[in-house]
């Protein structure tokens, strides 16, 4: 499908990646996204908007991905109301529905009108991210009845876990509905982390917004600082030196090893083989270290800025990452070898937690435990913006969506990082790796699209006067895959939650904003 | 199994010293009595509540499980329920939605308890601030012992804000 296809004007958007803009009415809407999930592409973000400051009302968007780029309609609303798309993309249900906690929108004759983000910080008919609330308006804590579905029968009953859980990971809420250990019914209860992220962009000016942006989700800040960045040079119209674009690859790919190897000690550890973690949590220790020392910080927060990289890297960093990536090539070998002829390991992962192929299709799942499910998307091959376009990743898939697949997934997509993170030292162009910001157009938009290491982020940005942010949504993988989760776990057994989540890590501060 | 057990070898002890404790870090007067701070330092327990972090702080708590910090190794290790806990290790932000959850964690914490709030957002809200969503630094909603800086402080630095809590103040 190309973007001729669409029965209404779109325009190309300037930017790093292929983004076309187009201004629908409500049948076009639903259209445009019928069309798009017919032909197999996906919906990767809806948010809305209020323009009530300036003259004209709301309105909603969605960013749909097709196999040619990205497609975001925009549909101007006469009142608070817009066509539901749940029906179509499953994953618009949430969206739907933190779009009207935040902006008192609605979507037309959706199934489900529960609220989402909102607990009891504020009442029903206050909406946080309209123009005339002041983000310093505070309200007493109201009660916060939420109708999770029950599941009857007999000796089926309820085990509610959360918010606050019992290892050091991020705060949600799970109710399982359980007969003996069987898993019958998993629903999720996220929002907790809500902290008015959006509405604290919109006191910002593009400048400032970087450091939060690399914030929103603190183990994937380089994807977000990146998406971002693209998108303030979108709307000002500047493109980084090759150099900074090098060095953002490189970054992207050290952020994706490192929470890689994280991941793989965990899940050896969840799956009862404590050698794991302690091997992978030293290698990634080791590679946090290089990080700090090359780049000023463990996690490289705030190591890409709009305009370029904040620090350039010498002969002796170059010298040093080649012998760390190395080691780490060798190192991953050996663990490879020990998790696959482990017994008692691959006992744990094989078909535990199963997505099948459809099922994910069905949903969209995507990012790293889509492409663990056969959904074939990756951002750096199907839209490489440079240096990706030099570079040519190779794409990992599999097809059994279970935790197997998905610690394989890590596996290779490590493999491939280090290989591309060699090609990037070898090829590394000389230069400046900053060029100064110009002045933003009011009311402009721009579109930052990253494959993280979870998958996908996005930044839509929309500019006011003297450079200020006047709208910004960043959307993380994790709104797509959280529903996946529960549906990975029915018919296994409540003792492997912790394996089939950890194999997903999703994020909660991403997606409750 | 034999190449599991030459990993095990080859990668032998890896434990770096920790660190001493920073007076500097102490937010509140020392609550405790010295006899009962004795009693933390050989055994400590500890809860950690996420109460609307970015994640970050997170990532670097975990770290001090690795084997270089081996936390654990000085007597200190995470607990599953605040009822087994004498220290609370609380990450912000703390948004709204999180208010309710940490003050009953704090008081499903048996008395004699310390709270350690981590990062810029635990020390004073941070980037995130207060807001109708954040409530902003730990210390607004519970009482904090003692404040580690820091987006996200080092695990060298989260281990020095242990220990301080459960060293006997040297103005105490």
């Amino acid at each position: 499908m190309t973007i001729e296809d669409f029965p209404f004007e779109a325009s190309p958007l300037p930017g790093a990646m292929p983004v076309w803009t187009a201004r629908v009415n409500a049948g076009q809407w639903r259209d445009a996204c019928c069309m798009v999930r017919e032909k197999g592409g996906r919906l990767v973000a809806l948010w809305g908007a209020d323009y009530s400051d300036i003259g004209a009302k709301f309105a909603v968007h969605a960013a749909l991905g097709l196999q040619t780029g990205l497609l975001v309609i925009a549909l101007p609303l006469e009142d608070d109301r817009y066509p539901d798309v749940s029906d179509v993309f499953p994953a618009a249900n949430r969206m739907q529905r933190a779009v009207r906690d935040l902006h008192g929108l609605h979507a037309e004759s959706a199934a489900d009108t529960r609220k989402w983000l909102r607990h009891a910080a504020w009442p029903q008919d206050v909406f946080p991210l309209r123009k005339a609330f002041d983000a310093k308006q505070t309200f007493a804590n109201g009660v916060d009845g939420y109708a999770f579905v029950e599941v009857g029968g007999e000796g089926v009953h309820e085990i509610p876990v959360g918010p606050v859980h019992a290892g050091t990971i991020e705060p949600g809420h799970f109710r399982f509905s359980i007969v003996g250990e069987g898993i019958l019914r998993l629903e999720e209860r996220l929002g907790y982390k809500h902290k008015g992220i959006e509405k604290r962009f919109e006191s910002m000016t593009l400048a400032e917004g970087a450091k939060l942006a690399g914030r929103v989700s603190g183990d994937s800040t380089v994807a977000y600082a990146w998406a971002y960045a693209m998108a303030v040079e979108g709307v000002t119209g500047v493109v980084p030196p090759l150099r900074a674009l090098w060095l953002r690859a490189l970054l992207l790919e050290r952020e994706r090893i490192g929470q890689h190897l994280w991941d793989l000690g965990f899940l050896g550890n969840d799956a009862g083989l404590a050698f794991g973690l302690a091997q992978f949590s030293l290698l990634r220790e080791d590679w946090l270290r290089t990080s700090n020392a090359l780049f000023g910080h463990r996690y490289l927060m705030d190591a890409i800025v709009p305009g370029g990289v904040a620090r350039d890297i010498d002969a002796s960093g170059v010298a040093r990452m080649r012998s760390e990536i190395a080691g780490v090539r060798q190192a991953i070998a050996v663990l490879k070898d020990i998790y696959d002829e482990h017994a008692g390991l691959q006992d744990r992962f094989i078909g535990c937690g199963r997505v099948k192929p459809d099922l994910a299709d069905r949903m969209g799942l995507t990012g790293l435990a889509g492409r663990a499910s056969a959904m074939a998307w990756d951002l750096r091959v199907q839209f490489p913006a440079a240096p990706y376009d030099q570079l040519d990743v190779r794409m990992v898939t599999h097809r059994n969506g279970d935790v197997a697949a998905r610690v394989t997934v890590r596996f290779e997509e490590i493999a491939e990082s280090l290989r591309l993170l060699d090609l990037i030292l070898d090829r590394l162009p000389e230069g400046g790796i900053a060029v100064p910001l110009g002045d933003a157009p009011e009311n402009a938009l721009g579109l930052g699209w990253v494959e993280g290491w979870r998958g996908e982020v996005l930044i839509a940005l929309e500019t006011g006067a003297g450079n200020r942010i006047r709208r910004l949504h960043p959307h993380d993988p994790s709104w797509q895959n959280w529903p996946l989760l529960e549906r990975a776990v029915l018919g296994n057994i409540v003792p492997d939650f912790p394996l089939i989540n950890k194999s997903f890590n999703l994020s909660y501060s991403g997606q409750d904003l | 199994m034999y190449q599991l057990l030459k990993q095990v070898i080859g990668t032998g002890i890896r434990t770096e010293a920790p660190p001493q404790p920073d007076e500097a870090l102490r937010v509140t007067a020392q609550r405790l009595r010295a006899e009962i701070l004795e009693r933390f330092a050989g055994a400590l327990t500890i809860r950690h509540v996420d109460a609307g972090s970015c994640n970050g702080c997170e990532l670097e708590i975990n770290a001090l499980n690795n084997p270089y910090y081996n936390l654990e190794g000085l007597g200190i290790k995470f607990v599953a329920s605040p009822r087994h806990a004498d220290l609370l290790l609380v990450t912000g932000p703390v948004s709204r939605n999180m208010q309710t959850a940490l003050k009953r964690t704090y008081d499903a914490t048996p008395e004699p308890k310390l709270v350690v709030a981590l990062g810029d957002c635990g020390c004073n809200g941070g980037i995130f601030g207060q807001s109708y969503a954040s409530c902003g630094g730990v210390s607004s909603v519970i009482p904090v012992d003692v404040a580690v800086p820091g987006c996200p402080p080092t695990p060298h630095a989260i281990m020095q804000g242990i220990l301080t809590a459960i060293t006997i103040s040297s103005g105490a």
